[in-house]
């Protein structure tokens, strides 16, 4: 079986095109995540007690479904919500690509808020009391004093699930959106070299999530807290 | 919102007629469940030799141990599953021969198998080495002292204690391992996800099969918590802050 690199090499410009697009979901379905799930930990935390049970019941659910099952429930629910909203005739053309967007955040925000959860709750709660005692309110107390705090010891772990979120949106490939294995899978069909096509998505992923991987343990040494 | 639930949609015949379709997200429950177990067992007996050959003295053990992780976490589950079942049969050719010549199901089967059963072996070795390095040293300094062989001292003194920390780690390693299955879907094992779309594309009732599919999983993984949680309190370590209360 011969191994043939000028197929790789020939859609170098097709899988690049792909790959900007799994770029682009991971940053936005992190840095999205990332806001909803503050907002979710928090509610988790609060002590209106329908709030806390209506964001842990949401946190529960996405965490007891697979991840498949979630790309296939938004892709068929965003555009019937969407409709409903702007009060359209028919469900409006989201595409695979957008709807994976809004998918990634809304999945993604389950595990950021038991991250951000769990930082916020390592925090003493002196801070808490001694932010009131400035007179501080609850937004600023959590703004300015708690969620800083939290982030920061939290940093390590929300890159590290941002590398798992980085191979996550690969199942983006179940709604055939073309994101990095999307495109490969596409140009591996196309020309029947599967071979080729995946072993070099599979290399491509390695090197990247191993050496992103190895510099999130460089930084977690680096800024670890001396306490 | 507009969408006709239609929740007698379980009880309508398929088109191939002789079967509702109900019966088909069981059978699609059946393939999930068999390959969770099958590959549950891989992922256990794997990730304890190499979680355990990760904390012994020999270096090449180390190194062996480290790259299989390593490499098993750094490519996505996706990918794995595709060089399963289309890249490691090009490079195996009686394996090929063999997927050929079979009813596809049983080549979509076992490549599901390994591929989750190895990539969860990854990260159980990581659980198992954590717990083994959790012990306090006088374990193992005690078990030679009392004329134990290394592998009597894992065997009899290290594993068992570790198994017993790390009961909780691996409940969530399970979950995520059955609703990793529904990866399997991408090589076309008709496991509850692929059936649920398969209902939905059918008769266009995708929510109520979504739902379905849905509840089926919160069932099982609140029934695999359960099992865990009484094991977890029958093995409990005396004397561990996580027993509690004595």
């Amino acid at each position: 079986m011969g191994f043939d690199f000028s197929i790789i090499t020939n859609a170098l410009p097709y899988l690049w095109k792909g790959f900007l697009y799994t770029v682009e979901l991971t940053a936005i379905a992190s840095v999205g995540g990332l806001l909803f799930g503050t907002l979710l930990a928090l509610a988790r935390l609060s002590s209106i007690y329908p709030l806390q049970m209506a964001a842990s019941a949401y946190v529960n659910l996405m965490r007891s479904i697979p991840l498949v099952l979630v790309i296939f429930w938004f892709f068929f629910l965003v555009p019937l919500i969407l409709q409903s909203v702007t009060g359209a005739e028919r469900p409006p053309q989201v595409g695979a690509e957008r709807t994976a967007i809004i998918t990634f955040i809304m999945f993604e925000a389950a595990y950021f808020c038991e991250i951000m959860r769990a930082g916020i709750q390592s925090i003493p709660r002196g801070q808490i009391w001694s932010a009131y005692a400035l007179g501080l309110n609850y937004g600023q107390t959590m703004r300015l004093v708690i969620l800083p705090q939290a982030f920061r010891n939290m940093i390590p772990v929300l890159l590290t699930q941002t590398i798992i979120l980085f191979q996550d949106t690969s199942l983006v490939y179940v709604i055939s959106a073309t994101d990095f294995v999307g495109a490969a899978a596409k140009v591996a069909q196309r020309d029947s070299k599967l071979v080729e096509m995946y072993l070099f998505v599979a290399v491509v992923y390695f090197v990247l999530c191993f050496s992103l991987s190895y510099a999130v343990k460089h930084l977690q040494r680096k800024i670890a807290i001396i306490r | 919102m507009n969408y006709n639930w239609n929740w007698g949609v379980f009880f309508q015949e398929t088109p191939e007629g002789g079967t509702f379709y109900w019966e088909i997200l069981v059978s699609g429950l059946g393939w999930t469940l068999a390959v969770s177990v099958a590959a549950w067992l891989i992922a256990m007996i794997a990730g304890s030799v190499i979680g355990t050959i990760r904390t012994t003295e020999n270096r090449w053990l180390n190194i062996l141990g480290h790259s299989w992780v390593e490499l098993f976490r750094n490519i996505p589950l996706l990918v794995q599953m595709f060089l399963w079942y289309f890249v490691i049969p090009e490079f195996v050719p009686p394996l090929k021969r063999w997927m050929v010549s079979t009813d596809p199901i049983y080549a979509q089967f076992i490549s599901a198998v390994f591929c989750l059963g190895l990539f969860t072996s990854a990260r159980i070795a990581e659980q198992v080495r954590a717990g083994i390095q959790s012990l306090p040293r006088g374990q193992r300094l005690a078990s030679m002292a009392l004329g134990l062989t290394p592998v009597q001292t894992y065997r009899h003194v290290l594993l068992p204690e570790a198994f017993r920390i790390i009961i909780p780690p691996l409940t969530s390693e399970t979950m995520n391992l059955i609703k990793n299955s529904s990866i399997a879907l991408t090589i076309g094992l008709a496991e509850l996800t692929f059936r649920a779309r398969e209902l939905g594309e059918y008769t266009f009732n995708f929510f109520e099969a979504f739902t379905a599919a849905t509840i089926v999983y919160i069932i099982i993984s609140m029934s695999a918590n359960r099992v865990m949680a009484k094991v977890e309190k029958k093995v409990a370590v005396p004397g561990l802050i996580a027993v509690g209360g004595k």
